[in-house]
């Protein structure tokens, strides 16, 4: 399949940083277009025919989540770019925003127009800091050069951008914890409903995107809808930044078309050229941190045998028996040496230091199921804590406030389903495991 | 008005109106167990998840079932919605996991614990609680602490259901409370250990559900099934005056504000009867009371399951 790049296309070139390359290698064609011939309607119909879905992870059509704004009299309405990204594995929307900003700014000037926002926000991770002072000498440039303020190119649309740093806390990421934090509050989600798109940022409605989702607005207004939505494969349209890290000879953000077998990106010579050192592939986490691990067995070919590619459903195939998901696209590969408990461990680590504390279950749930693990990866487990590893997931799975109970239930529940006899041999080889690493496991022949 | 059915029995209510305030309007068993939520304080609820129900069909509109468990407390009835609560296994389960869940790194020091007796965890475990728990690490601990004269914060025992910050947002005028760090670390802290000055701060102890915010005037000197609770009033400027006095014989122990039957603070002349700080812990003389009578205390308490409620009511008799 060729590889066709609508995001990244120019970022090697010197200088893209800069207004004035940016805008000689065709940036800001968008928001001329949009602005000077389009309705707002027109661009909000173009991104629903593309059928880009959100990137940040949940893949929720974008234009559907847009044509749901509330667009009540007299209201303000705001558009909020989420560059919270601190899902471990993913650092896409980091290198867009480092390496060509202005893309970010133009999707948020077109966005804004087509959704009638006049002030609009990038809520940034707190750790991106110097990413941030990238941004805003973007903004400052679109600005003086009249594509940012008061009557935008002559037609009257007004806009101000702001780029508003978080404290870098993860549950920031989520959409309603992300509002409750640009206001300044402390930030713990929202009860749902009223979703964001009725009562938002300060009570009007609002909209919440990923960095990725936005720049891709770029692509699909200077293009057409129809054009972008010919990119990828089915609903899966367009392409997508994925984040590849782990034991990999070549990680790093790859632009990739959707549709490529994920043989050919572990493999590929154009990506990431196969498992560092010779080693061979253990598992992989397709989607950042919260997504159901895969064994090897599971990660090129489906349960059913067919080959497995990157897009939203062949990911999912199998659902959580046999499937993933692809998430935010930080995909993380493990070699043979790695240790399959250390790293759901590692993973419940993060869950549990990042769970915001206000709803039972996820406070006292993540903490519970860290501290299991710990055990079980240091030899004290027991059998009995891996079923009880199981029902704590359980009760969890669904019953919090945010996702985040559920991103920490998912990668706990998938590591047990394929890689129970791993936990089971640093129970029954103690002090085994405590010296060297399980290996690769053997593929069952009869699937539970 | 809309039609809603919990647990096969329909109720007619006001639109806009959450289950489970649907069903306290039926009341009995149907209505879910609720350790967050609080009518009488806007922005409560949602957090505990204690209240979580099954909705079998969403409405007559839309009669899909809800994939997920519910929080009672935070969603609306529409018409034709039916709810299960006793009726469904799955609620039983995972109304049992998050009573686990609370009481992982809850001391159970019950009996050192003022609020025994009248404690909504105690009810909670009682009702939905294993008898023996499966949490083998170190628990979650705090020291305790005071803020201001009169209240004590066991930050252990508190199970992070924001009511007091609610309290303090709502009804003193500066706030100084709230929640510091997250995850198992979030606690209930003032602003640098702040004392709380408020006229109304006290009821920060009424709405506690547990045992983490006490009555420093009260600590130790009697379990709550020992007193008689009267109801009482008087003539305060700051507050409605109107209380429930802990006497026992011609003593007043303790001060609280009048709680129904869900342990919230009763609606009196359309207005929440929270009671200010002078009334609950300077007015502790018979004479500063007019003493109007014995108070029932309509709970479903574990004190109560056995002879609780006869007995007091047997002794109040006495008195009288």
């Amino acid at each position: 399949m060729k590889n066709r790049k609508l995001l990244l296309e120019n970022v090697h070139i010197p200088g893209i940083e800069t207004f004035d390359i940016y805008r000689k290698n065709g940036g800001y064609r968008s928001v001329e277009k949009a602005l000077k011939s389009m309705t707002p309607d027109e661009v909000v119909e173009e991104v629903k025919k593309s059928g880009l879905r959100g990137r940040g992870g949940a893949g929720f059509p974008t234009g559907l989540k847009w044509s749901f704004l509330a667009k009540p009299e007299g209201v303000p309405r705001y558009l909020v770019c989420n560059a919270d990204e601190s899902e471990p594995g993913t650092f896409k929307d980091r290198y867009l925003m480092e390496k060509i900003p202005h893309l970010l700014v133009e999707g948020m000037i077109t966005s804004s127009f087509a959704l009638g926002a006049n002030t609009s926000y990038i809520y940034i991770r707190g750790e991106f800091m110097y990413i941030l002072h990238i941004l805003e000498k973007a903004i400052a440039e679109a600005y003086a050069n009249g594509f940012l303020g008061k009557n935008i190119l002559g037609t009257g649309y007004d806009l101000d951008l702001v780029v508003a740093p978080g404290g870098g806390a993860y549950i920031c990421g989520e959409e309603t914890a992300l509002l409750e934090s640009l206001e300044g509050k402390r930030g713990n989600p929202r009860m749902k409903p009223p979703f964001p798109a009725v009562k938002g940022l300060w009570g009007c409605p609002t909209v919440v995107n990923n960095v990725e989702s936005i720049a891709a607005v770029v692509p699909i207004v200077n293009d057409g809808g129809d054009a972008y939505a010919q990119t990828g494969l089915g609903k899966s349209t367009g392409t997508k930044l994925i984040s590849a890290g782990g034991n990999l000879v070549r990680p790093g953000v790859y632009e990739i078309e959707m549709g490529i077998t994920v043989e050919e990106f572990i493999y590929g010579d154009d990506y990431c050229r196969g498992i560092a050192n010779g080693k061979k592939l253990k598992a992989c986490v397709p989607g950042g941190s919260s997504v159901p691990i895969l064994p090897h067995y599971l990660v090129t070919k489906t349960l059913a045998g067919e080959d497995r590619l990157m897009t939203y459903e062949s990911l999912a195939d199998g659902g959580f028996a046999s499937g993933s998901m692809l998430g935010s696209g930080g995909f993380i590969a493990f070699d043979e040496d790695q240790c399959i408990v250390r790293n759901t461990w590692n993973f419940a680590r993060f869950y549990a230091h990042e769970s915001c504390g206000q709803c039972s279950p996820c406070r006292e749930g993540t903490g519970w199921m860290e501290k299991v693990l710990n055990r079980l990866e240091h030899g004290q487990g027991n059998l009995r804590d891996i079923t009880l590893l199981e029902e704590i997931n359980k009760k969890i799975e669904g019953n919090t406030i945010c996702p985040l109970g559920d991103a920490a239930a998912w990668p706990v529940a998938a590591a047990i389903r394929h890689f129970r006899d791993e936990f089971e041999w640093h129970v029954k080889e103690r002090e085994v495991s405590q010296t060297r690493n399980y290996g690769l496991i053997t593929q069952p022949s009869v699937e539970a | 008005m809309i039609k809603v059915t919990i647990d096969d029995i329909e109720i007619e209510v006001e639109p806009g109106t959450s289950i489970l305030n649907a069903a306290r309007q039926a009341g009995g068993e149907i209505v879910p167990p609720a350790m967050c939520y609080y009518s009488k304080l806007p922005g409560t609820g949602g957090k505990c998840r204690t209240c979580l129900v099954e909705v079998a069909a969403g409405s007559t509109a839309d009669p899909r079932p809800m994939p997920k468990l519910v929080a009672s407390c935070s969603t609306n009835v529409m018409d034709g919605m039916i709810v299960k609560n006793k009726t469904s296994e799955r609620v039983h389960e995972n109304r049992g996991g998050v009573v686990e869940f609370l009481l992982i790194n809850h001391p159970l020091d019950c009996p050192v614990c003022d609020q025994a007796g009248e404690c909504h965890l105690q009810d909670l475990g009682y009702e939905h609680g294993s008898a023996e728990t499966r949490y083998e690490e170190e628990r979650r601990t705090f020291e305790p602490i005071d803020i201001g004269d009169t209240i004590k914060l066991h930050m252990n025992r508190c199970i992070l259901c924001y009511r007091c910050v609610e309290v303090a947002k709502q009804l003193t005028d500066k706030r100084v409370h709230g929640v510091l760090s997250r995850g198992e670390h979030s606690e209930i802290s003032t602003y640098i250990e702040n004392a709380v000055e408020s006229d109304f701060s006290g009821n920060m102890i009424d709405v506690c559900p547990v045992g983490a915010l006490t009555d420093r005037t009260f600590r130790f000197k009697s379990r709550v099934w020992f007193l008689k609770p009267m109801e009482a009033e008087r003539n305060c400027d700051k507050c409605a005056g109107k209380s429930v006095v802990w006497m026992f014989g011609k003593e007043i122990y303790r001060v609280t504000g009048r709680k129904d039957q869900y342990g919230e603070i009763e609606t009196i002349d359309n207005k929440t009867a929270w009671i200010c700080n002078e009334c609950r812990f300077e007015k502790k003389d018979a004479s500063d009371w007019n003493i109007i009578g014995p108070r029932s205390i309509n709970r479903h308490s574990v004190i109560s399951q056995g002879k609780y409620k006869t007995n007091m009511t047997r002794r109040i008799k006495k008195l009288d």
